[in-house]
This record gives structure tokens, sequence and C-alpha cells, in this order.
């Protein structure tokens, strides 16, 4: 039976304004959550379990902060739940790393994250640690079917593409067709009961750091037109100022 | 002098076109640019020559046949020297920079738009902030569609090498995309609709304005949420794709800020939409308050003669 290991992420809610002081982003007063692409992951671990039994341990790595998300995943069904406890920045490779050694300790043999976390947006984290790891990886995953080896449908060049994958292995998955399920009365009454699980995290040196952060360019006003007949002249424009056709 | 590696962006086998950016962010970074192409026959790399690039591998091997992160990673690790390493910022490619670099043990920097210096931007938080790091010593970078200007090209030095990897996972099958449509991520241009199409068979509209202007066709969340004929494939935004088009049309989308998340980086942005407080329009370069009903006719129209 498979030991299951699902990657969560603490970030800012997607709806909340950011704001920059002092060169870098003001957290302060942002409502935390789960990246959302994670809960799709936390869904593929619930039914890989489902299908083929084992447990599912959530993992983050994180602060004292994080610990919600994990309370929340335990809510909506994981066994177990991990902080690796770190604060401040890391970069792929000391994550990976950190996010490796501690896959080994658990003795995981099949790790779900989301495709991408909705702070940075890098999406290199499954990959990295698969590489980290020596095992196989699909990322962008739409779908999955449990058998003796995963079944994984990515998107591929001309359609998607359904990869058997065979374990261990990293998923990172896309939103595809997993509706996640919503925690219940008993999980959520289970996750107050719960401790997280916390342990050092092995995060090694950093080669990249970070200069500064600010706001995007503001872009120059538009041109707004009222009556649907102005879209003649916007065709024009897209051609003659934008030149983009 | 050191090299910086460029890994061309492939597509169907050919080199795509966004390669001759990565040749500027490459000489950006500094070091000599050695230009990567992955294929499975050497006569994939002969016109891919750039101005600037020192040579061409053509790194040859069946592994490149369909994608499989492990073995791409593997086979151009073992053919390309030390330096920095740039890729293009498609899914695809990213996934593969993030393999190449815990296996070569050097950070990964993803969505790269600008380069100065040594110093490294891109956008975080959904693009509502740019963040700025500095690199100590070398990294894998991925950079960007359509913010760097394309080198020209030039006659190119190849060299064919064979490479290899051991694949841990198969292809069981392909199956094709219902429409055989761009996808939003690939595309230059893209019309998008949401819930103000009111109905999905009106998406026929876009389809129709997509085919004069060779755009792909994209939906809101709400849009894909609400009708099963738009598939989750053709959502742009937060939980949906990020795209990077020279041209974003949005017809009937209010402009949620995780909309926006996926499109606000467009180089231009068209929207129509019959609320003048639509957010939408704080975002778009050419706002036009109307129904698609009446708008959208016409911007096909005088489009269509505009490209006969
Ligand atoms: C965690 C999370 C993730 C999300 N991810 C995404 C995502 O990836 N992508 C995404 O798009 N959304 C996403 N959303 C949803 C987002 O918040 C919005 O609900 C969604 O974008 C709204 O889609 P819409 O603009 O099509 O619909 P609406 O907000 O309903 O807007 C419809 C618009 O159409 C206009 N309209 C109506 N009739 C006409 C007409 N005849 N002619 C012209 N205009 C007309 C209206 O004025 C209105 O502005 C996410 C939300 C959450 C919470």
């Amino acid at each position: 039976m498979p030991n299951i290991v699902v990657l969560v992420k603490q970030v800012p809610d997607t709806n909340a304004p950011v704001s920059i002081s002092g060169g870098a982003v003001d957290f302060s007063g942002m409502k935390m959550v789960m990246s959302p692409y994670d809960e799709f992951a936390l869904e593929a671990a619930l039914r890989h379990k489902e299908a083929a039994g084992g447990e599912v341990t959530a993992v983050t790595l994180g602060g004292a902060g994080a610990d919600k998300i994990l309370k929340d995943a335990k809510a909506i069904g994981a066994d177990h739940i991990v902080r690796l406890d770190h604060d401040g920045w890391a970069d792929s490779n000391a994550v990976q790393g950190a996010l490796a050694a501690a896959i080994r300790d658990l003795g995981a043999e099949v790790v779900y994250c989301g495709k991408s976390a909705a702070d940075t947006g890098a999406g290199s984290t499954g990959p990295g640690l698969a590489e980290h790891l020596g095992w196989a990886s699909a990322s962008n995953v739409l779908a999955l079917d449990f058998g003796a080896d995963v079944t994984a449908t990515v998107p591929a060049e001309g359609g998607d593409a359904r990869l058997s994958v065979s374990l261990p292995a990293v998923f990172s998955c896309d939103k595809g067709d997993l509706k996640v399920r919503k925690p219940n009365v008993k999980g959520i009454m289970q996750a107050k009961k719960a401790t997280v699980d916390v342990r050092a995290a092995q995060v090694g040196a950093s080669s990249v750091r970070v200069v500064s952060c600010a706001l995007p360019p503001a872009k120059p006003e538009g041109k707004t037109f009222h009556g649907g007949a102005a879209a003649a002249d916007v065709a024009r424009l897209l051609r003659e100022e934008a030149n983009v056709l | 002098m050191t090299e910086t590696i460029i890994i061309a962006e492939m597509n169907g086998g050919v080199v795509a076109p966004a390669t001759a950016e990565l040749v500027t962010a490459a000489l950006a970074l500094g070091g000599a640019p050695v230009l990567v192409v992955p294929c499975t026959d050497g006569a994939s790399a002969d016109a891919a020559g750039f101005a600037g690039v020192s040579r061409v591998i053509a790194a040859k091997s069946p592994v490149f046949s369909s994608y499989d992160a492990a073995a791409w990673a593997e086979a151009i690790d073992g053919i390309a020297p030390a330096g920095h390493v740039v890729a293009l910022a498609s899914s695809r490619s990213k996934d593969l920079a993030a393999r190449l670099a815990a296996r070569r043990g050097l950070p990964v920097v993803q969505d790269v738009v600008s380069i100065d210096g040594g110093q490294l931007t891109s956008p975080i938080l959904s693009g509502k902030a740019m963040q700025t790091v500095a690199v100590d010593g070398a990294a894998v970078v991925t950079v960007r569609a359509n913010v760097m200007a394309p080198a020209a090209a030039a006659d190119a030095d190849v060299s064919v090498v064979d490479a290899s990897g051991d694949l841990k996972t198969a292809v069981l099958e392909v199956v094709a995309r219902a429409s055989a449509r761009l996808d939003v991520a690939e595309a230059n241009i893209i019309v998008s609709g949401g819930r103000g199409m009111g109905e999905p068979g009106n998406f026929r509209h876009l389809e129709a304005l997509a085919d004069t202007i060779g755009a792909a066709v994209g939906a809101s969340r709400a849009a894909v949420d609400t009708w099963d004929e738009i598939p989750h494939s053709m959502q742009v935004g937060q939980t949906g794709k990020t795209v990077n088009p020279n041209l974003y049309i949005a017809v009937g989308i209010s402009g949620a800020i995780q909309h926006l998340a996926g499109m606000r980086s467009s180089k231009y942005i068209v929207a129509i939409n019959k609320d003048a407080d639509a957010p939408i329009f704080k975002h778009a370069d050419y706002g036009i308050v109307a129904t698609w009903e009446e708008a959208l006719p016409v911007l096909s129209d005088a489009l269509a003669g505009m490209m006969s």
C-alpha cells in the first residue's frame, strides 16, 4: 500500500491586493490560504489512497503560520500533517533539497503537488524534487488512473497524452477533471484536535537572493470607445497604432 | 570564455521562432551562446543559426520524440557544456528547466521578463508584483515569450551529437483534442469569451473571428464552469492557463483578478463589455463599451477586410 505525500504551500489569497513597502511585498494583513492547485493535488492523493490503500501525509515547508493549511488538509482527509520548520527565503535548489530529505525520511513512494504555487507561479518544485529523488515525474496532470502503475493524462503536442508512470513518482496537478471535496464536520473536528508534526528542515544554502520587489509598471491609460460601431476604429488602431495585426 | 546554453524551443520537431528571443536573453546574461537543439533528426538544426550564437549542437536522440522530463534532462545534461542555461517559459520547457537545474545542482529562475546586469526580474503573485533576484554563479533561466527582441537569423555551424537518457514514463496514447484549434498557451493572438456570451453556442462568433486573424479561442472560468461545451483546456487565469500573447481580445469577461492573473501581461488587450464599469476596462488598451452582439460583427468585418 503506497505511502502517499501531498505537498501544500501557504500563499496569499489570490483576491488580496498587493502592496509594497521598503522594496518587499507587505504580507501583513494578507489572508493566507492553501495554494489553489495544491487542493487538486490533495484530492488526487486522497483518490490514490481510496484506490490503492495506504496513508496520505500532507507536508509543508514554512513557519508556524503555515500550520493552518495543514489543518485544512487534515480536515479534508489527510492522515498525517508534517511541517518542515523554515522561515524566510530559499531558492529552488534549497527548497527541493529540504523536501527531498523529508520525503526520504517519510519513506514515501508517490508525491502529489500543485502544478505551480500561486505566489511564485514557478512550477519548479514537482519536477525538481523528482530529479533530486531520482524519480519519474509528470506535470500539468489533468486526470489520473490508479493501477499497479499510475496513468496520468497530461497536455502534449497535438492533444492529451496518457502516460504510464511507474512509482516512485512525483505528479504536479492541474485543475483538470478533479472536483475537490469539501471538509465535513467530522474532519473539521479531527483537524481541530490534530497536532502538527514539526520537524527541522534541512535547507541548504541559496545562490539566488531577492534584491527587491516592485509593483508592475503602470500601463499607459487605454482608449475607451462607446457603441459597437467603434469596433471598426479599434480594428484600424490594432494595425496602425499597436502594429499587432 | 564561459558559455551560455540555449535550449531551442521545439514545436513538432521544428525550432520554434521564439528561440530567437532566447538568444537575446542569453547575450544579456553573458557568456558565449551555444544553441542546443533537442531533436530526433540532426537536420532539425540546419536552419537554427542566429546572430551572436557561437555554435549549434543538434542533440540527437529518440527520447526527444515525445516529452519525458527525466530523459530530456539527462540527455541535454550529457551533451551541454557548463554555464547558464536559457529556455523558453512555456509549460514544457519550465518543467524541463526545473529538472535540468536540479540535475546540475543549479537554481532555476522561471518566467523572467527582464535581464539587467546579472539581475533577473519575474512576475510574482500572478503578476501583481515584480520580483528582482541576483544569482551567484550559474543558473537555469526561463524567459517569457514576447518580451525580448528576436535575434536575426544567421548561418549556423552545426555539430550533430548523439544524446541519451532513460525514459521514466511511457506514452500509452495521445488523444487528439476535440477541436483542431490552436491552444491558447501557444497562440500569439487570443479571443476569449466569458459568461457574457450568454450561451456556449455563441462562441462560434468568437471562433469565426479567431479564424480570420489566426487566433486561439480562450474562456473565463465562469464560462468553463457554466457550460460543458467549453472545456477547461480553454480556461485562462489563475486556475487555467497563463498566456502572454501579442493581442488578447476579451469578450463578455468582467476582468476578475483571477482572470487578469492569466492574461494581464498580454502586450495589447482589447475588451468588449456592455458594462462601462467592468474592471477589464482598467487593463484594456482599447475598450469598447457595447454588447458583443453589436460590436463583434463590426470588429470581425473590419478585421476580415484588413486581413484579406
Ligand atoms: C481560487 C479561484 C480561482 C479562479 N480562477 C479563475 C481562472 O483561472 N480564470 C477565470 O477566468 N476566473 C477564475 N476565477 C473566477 C473569477 O473570480 C470570476 O468569477 C470569473 O473570471 C468571471 O468570469 P466572467 O468574467 O466570464 O463572468 P462575469 O464576472 O459574470 O462577467 C460577465 C461579464 O459579461 C458582461 N456581459 C454580459 N452580457 C454581455 C453582452 N451581451 N455583451 C457584452 N458583455 C456582456 C457583463 O457586463 C460582465 O462584465 C477564480 C476564482 C477563484 C476564487
